[in-house]
C-alpha cells in the first residue's frame, strides 16, 4: 500500500451546508435573534441560523459523536467550531432552532457567547497535558465559568469581554490581548537535581535551550553540571524541556496573575496588550476562589460602570488606571511598574492627573 | 489491561458540579472505555493534590518522514500511571473555517477511539484539531488512517505553523476577501515547510477577513493579513432610520466612539465623511444591516506579533498597507519567500521574525526585502534624532 502524505487539510467544500456555498461571499446583513442565535441574511434573500454554544474544549470521542447527532437531526449534518471553542449549528429551518437549544441545553451546553457576552474563554493544556504549566487551565475555565455563565447566556456586558487562560508565559493562544487574562506564573528559576542532570542530560544542548543564556556550564563535587544566573531568568520552562534534571515546578511559588484591558480587533480604539492587574494569586485547587472572586469583581466593577460600547481597556483609558484600582479595590504594587525591555515607555509622562481633594 | 479499581478522585468530582459543561465528565466519558484516560484522570487528581503538573517533554517522537505534528509526552511517575506512560499528542490540520459534516466528525471519532485516549481539544490554539493521547507505537498507524480519511498532520516546532482563518465568506457579510480559499491553498503550497521545520523558529500565518480580526492574527501571528477596503462605506439610509426608530442613539454609540471622528447625526440623516474614515469597524459593527466595508476589497499584511517568550510579547505592524483582493496569495507567497530568505539570513536560533525586526531595525529588514518605506507603517516618524545616514546619502 502507498503511503499517503502532505495532503494537507480536506477541502473545506466537502463539509459546507449546500445553501452555504450557494450564498457564498453573497451575504448581505446579520442580526441576532437571541443570545447564540445569529441569523445571516444573503443577497439572494436566503437566510442561514447559527445556534451557538459553549464547550469545554476538551471533548471525548463520544460528545463528539452526541454533536454529531445533534446535528443530523436538527441542522443537515452541518456544523462549526468557532475561533473561542464554542460549537455552531448552521440551520436552514428556523422551527429547528428551539428544539436545538432545548436539546444542546438538557446535554449541558449552554447556548450563547454573542455580541456584548463574556464567550467561550480561550484556554491552554495546563495539568492535563503541558510539560511547562505553572497551573491547570481547564479546572480554573469551569470555576470561573460556573459563576460568570450568566453573563455567557445573557449579552447584558457595555461591549464584548474576552477572557482568556494560559498556564505559563508561552501563552499558546492570544492571552496577551485579552479583556481579562488568567496567567499561570513560576517564580523561581528551575532546581537543579544535578545527580540526575548527570545522567540524563546533555548539557551542551540544555545550555543553548535557555533563550536568554542564563544557563552556564559548572562543576558541582567535581563532577560536570550547570548552573543558572538567577536574575536572568524569566521562568519559561525550555530548560525542563530538553532536561527534566530542571524542575521548575513548585506548589508553594507557581500560581496565578490576572491582567486586564487588552483587545485584539481594531473596532473603535486599536489593539493592545493587557495590563498587569494582580501579581500573585495561589494556585487553589480545584476551584481556585481567589481567582474566581478576583475576576467576577473586576467584571461586575467593569459592568457597573463602563459606558456603552466601551470595552474594558477602553473604560480604563477613559477613567485612568488609578480609577481602577480605585473602584476594584486591588492594591497598586511595585509588581504594576514595568523593569523589563522599554518600561519607560509606560511611566506617566504629563501631568494629566485626575486629582480629587 | 490492568486490574485497577478506579481510584477515587474527590478534588476533580467537585468540578462535576456547576452550570458550565465539564472537561473531568469528558475525561470520565472517554475512561469508561479507555485505560488511558483512566490514568489520565488519575494522574490529574494527582496534579490537583500536589498543585503542580506530571508531564514531561523527554525526546522527539513522530511519524516516518516528518518532523513535525506530534508533540511528545511523557509523565513523571510512570509506574503509578503506566497507561499514560506516554501520552503524545498528535496536531490534526484542521478544514478551514472549522466546517464540518458530521460524517467527519464521526471519522475523526472512530480513528481516535482505534488508536489513542478517545480525548480530543476542539481545536487547540494553534486551530488544529487536538488528539490528545497516544502511545508511540500507535502514532504512524493513526497517521495512516488519518490520511487514507483524507486528513493530514500540522505543524509544530520551527516549522510553518497550520495556517489558520476567521469563516470568511462563507457566513460573513464583512469578509474583505476569501479567507477559507487563501487558507487552504496557502496550507497545500507550503505542505513540506510544515511538515519539515526549516526556520531558525516557528512562524504563523493567519488570515481574518476583516479589522474584527476574530482570529486574533494581530496578536499572534507573524505574518497576518487582516481584509480591509479602499473605497467608501456603503451606507443604507432606511436601515439606518430603522436602527434609530428602534432605540439606537447613533449620535453617542455609534458617531461618538468614532475613532475618526468623520460621522455626524443630524437626527434625520448620517453623514460620513469617509476620507477619515479608519476602517475601524465599529459602526458597521453596530449598525450591520444599515452600513457595510465598501466594494473595493482587499487585505492589509502585517508583520511580527507573537506571545512574550523571549524578548517580550509583540503585536504585528503594517508591511503592505493595501493588497486588492485578487493579489493577495501571489503577494504573500512573494513576501513569505523574501521574509524566510532574509530570516534564514539573519535570524538567530529560537528568534521570530518580530523580535530579528526589533534587532535590525524596520528599515534594514524593508531593505533586505526589496520594499519601500510608506508613513502608513509607522505610528510616528522618529523622535530621536540618532539618524545613522546611508553611505550613499552623504558626499
Amino acid at each position: 500500500m502507498t503511503r499517503i502524505t502532505d495532503i494537507g487539510p480536506p477541502h473545506y467544500e466537502k463539509f459546507l451546508h449546500p445553501l452555504i456555498k450557494r450564498n457564498y461571499g453573497h451575504w448581505l446583513y446579520h442580526e441576532t435573534l437571541a443570545p447564540g442565535v445569529l441569523c445571516h441574511v444573503a443577497e439572494s434573500g436566503e437566510r442561514i441560523y447559527t445556534v451557538r454554544a459553549g464547550s469545554p474544549r476538551l471533548l471525548s470521542v463520544s460528545t463528539i459523536r452526541r454533536f454529531a447527532d445533534l446535528a443530523d437531526q436538527y441542522s443537515g449534518g452541518y456544523l462549526r467550531f468557532t475561533s473561542r471553542h464554542n460549537i455552531e449549528f448552521l440551520l436552514d429551518n428556523p422551527a429547528n432552532i428551539e428544539p436545538l437549544k432545548r436539546a444542546l441545553n438538557e446535554a449541558g451546553f449552554p447556548v450563547g457567547g454573542t455580541n456584548n457576552s463574556i464567550s467561550n474563554v480561550v484556554h491552554t493544556q495546563g495539568w492535563i497535558h503541558c510539560h511547562s504549566a505553572a497551573t491547570d487551565a481547564s479546572g480554573i475555565v469551569k470555576a470561573l465559568m460556573d459563576r460568570l455563565h450568566p453573563h455567557f447566556t445573557r449579552e447584558d456586558l457595555p461591549a464584548k469581554l474576552r477572557v482568556a487562560v494560559a498556564c505559563c508565559v508561552n501563552m499558546c493562544g492570544a492571552v496577551h490581548c485579552s479583556d481579562i487574562a488568567i496567567l499561570g506564573i513560576h517564580r523561581k528559576p528551575p532546581q537543579i537535581r544535578h545527580d540526575t542532570l548527570r545522567k540524563a542530560c546533555e548539557i551542551p544542548t540544555l545550555i543553548a535551550s535557555c533563550p536568554t543564556g542564563a544557563i552556564r556550564p559548572a562543576v558541582v563535587d567535581g563532577k560536570r553540571t550547570v548552573d543558572v544566573i538567577e536574575e536572568q531568568c524569566m521562568y519559561c520552562s525550555n530548560c525542563f524541556t530538553v532536561c527534566a534534571a530542571m524542575q521548575m515546578n513548585d506548589p508553594e511559588n507557581d500560581g496565578l496573575s490576572i491582567w486586564v484591558g487588552g483587545k485584539v480587533s481594531n473596532a473603535r480604539s486599536e489593539p493592545k496588550f493587557s495590563k498587569l492587574a494582580i501579581p500573585f494569586l495561589p494556585n487553589n485547587p480545584p476551584r481556585w476562589p481567589e481567582v474566581v472572586s478576583a475576576v467576577a469583581n473586576i467584571v461586575d466593577v467593569y459592568a457597573r460602570h463602563a459606558r456603552r460600547f466601551e470595552r474594558l481597556g477602553e473604560w480604563t483609558e477613559r477613567v485612568g488606571w488609578p480609577r481602577f484600582f480605585e473602584l476594584t479595590g486591588i492594591p497598586f504594587t511595585r509588581y504594576h511598574i514595568d523593569d523589563f525591555r522599554y518600561a519607560g515607555l509606560s511611566y506617566a509622562r504629563s501631568t494629566h492627573m485626575r486629582l480629587r481633594p | 489491561m490492568p486490574e485497577d479499581q478506579p481510584k477515587p478522585t474527590p478534588l476533580l468530582d467537585e468540578l462535576e458540579t456547576g452550570p458550565w459543561p465539564s472537561f473531568v465528565t469528558e475525561i470520565k466519558r472517554a475512561a469508561e472505555n479507555n485505560p488511558a484516560s483512566a490514568d489520565l484522570l488519575g494522574l490529574l487528581e494527582r496534579s490537583y493534590q500536589d498543585r503542580k503538573g506530571h508531564w514531561k517533554h523527554g525526546g522527539i517522537v513522530g511519524v516516518r518522514g516528518y518532523g513535525s505534528g506530534v508533540i511528545g509526552r511523557y509523565n513523571d511517575i510512570p509506574d503509578e500511571f503506566p497507561n499514560v506512560a506516554q501520552f503524545h499528542t498528535l496536531r490534526v490540520n484542521h478544514p478551514s473555517g472549522w466546517f464540518y459534516t458530521s460524517d467527519a466528525l464521526r471519522t475523526l471519532a472512530d480513528i481516535w477511539e482505534r488508536h489513542g485516549s478517545g480525548l480530543t481539544n476542539l481545536h487547540g490554539a494553534t486551530g488544529d484539531i487536538i488528539l490528545l493521547g497516544a502511545r508511540t507505537d500507535q502514532l504512524e498507524a493513526t497517521f495512516q488512517d488519518l490520511t487514507a480519511a483524507g486528513f493530514d498532520l500540522g505543524g509544530s516546532g520551527s516549522a510553518m505553523r497550520t495556517p489558520s482563518c476567521c469563516v470568511g465568506q462563507a457566513r460573513c457579510e464583512w469578509a474583505c476577501f476569501d479567507t477559507m480559499k487563501f487558507c487552504n491553498n496557502l496550507t497545500q503550497a507550503y505542505q513540506d515547510e510544515m511538515h519539515r521545520p526549516p526556520f531558525p523558529y516557528k512562524f504563523k500565518v493567519k488570515a481574518s477577513g476583516c479589522p474584527n480580526d476574530c482570529v486574533a492574527a494581530i496578536a499572534r501571528a507573524d505574518l497576518s493579513i487582516i481584509g480591509i477596503w479602499k473605497d467608501d462605506i456603503r451606507q443604507d439610509d432606511a436601515a439606518v432610520a430603522e436602527y434609530a426608530a428602534a432605540g439606537l442613539d447613533i449620535a453617542r454609540d455609534v458617531c461618538a466612539r468614532c475613532p475618526g471622528q468623520c460621522m455626524e447625526w443630524t437626527g434625520a440623516h448620517l453623514t460620513i465623511d469617509n476620507r477619515d474614515c479608519k476602517r475601524c469597524m465599529h459602526c458597521i459593527n453596530v449598525m450591520p444591516k444599515a452600513l457595510r466595508p465598501g466594494v473595493e476589497r482587499g487585505a492589509a499584511i502585517l508583520i511580527g506579533a507573537k506571545a512574550p517568550i523571549v524578548q517580550g510579547a509583540l503585536l504585528s505592524s503594517v508591511l503592505v498597507p493595501f493588497v486588492p483582493e485578487a493579489e493577495i496569495e501571489a503577494t504573500v507567497r512573494e513576501l513569505l519567500a523574501r521574509i524566510w530568505e532574509f530570516w534564514d539570513e539573519y535570524g538567530k536560533n529560537r528568534e521570530r521574525i518580530g523580535e530579528l525586526i526589533q534587532r535590525v531595525g524596520m528599515a534594514a529588514f524593508l531593505d533586505g526585502i526589496g520594499l519601500e518605506p510608506r508613513p502608513e507603517m509607522v505610528a510616528f516618524p522618529r523622535d530621536n534624532p540618532f539618524v545613522f545616514f546611508q553611505k550613499e546619502d552623504t558626499k
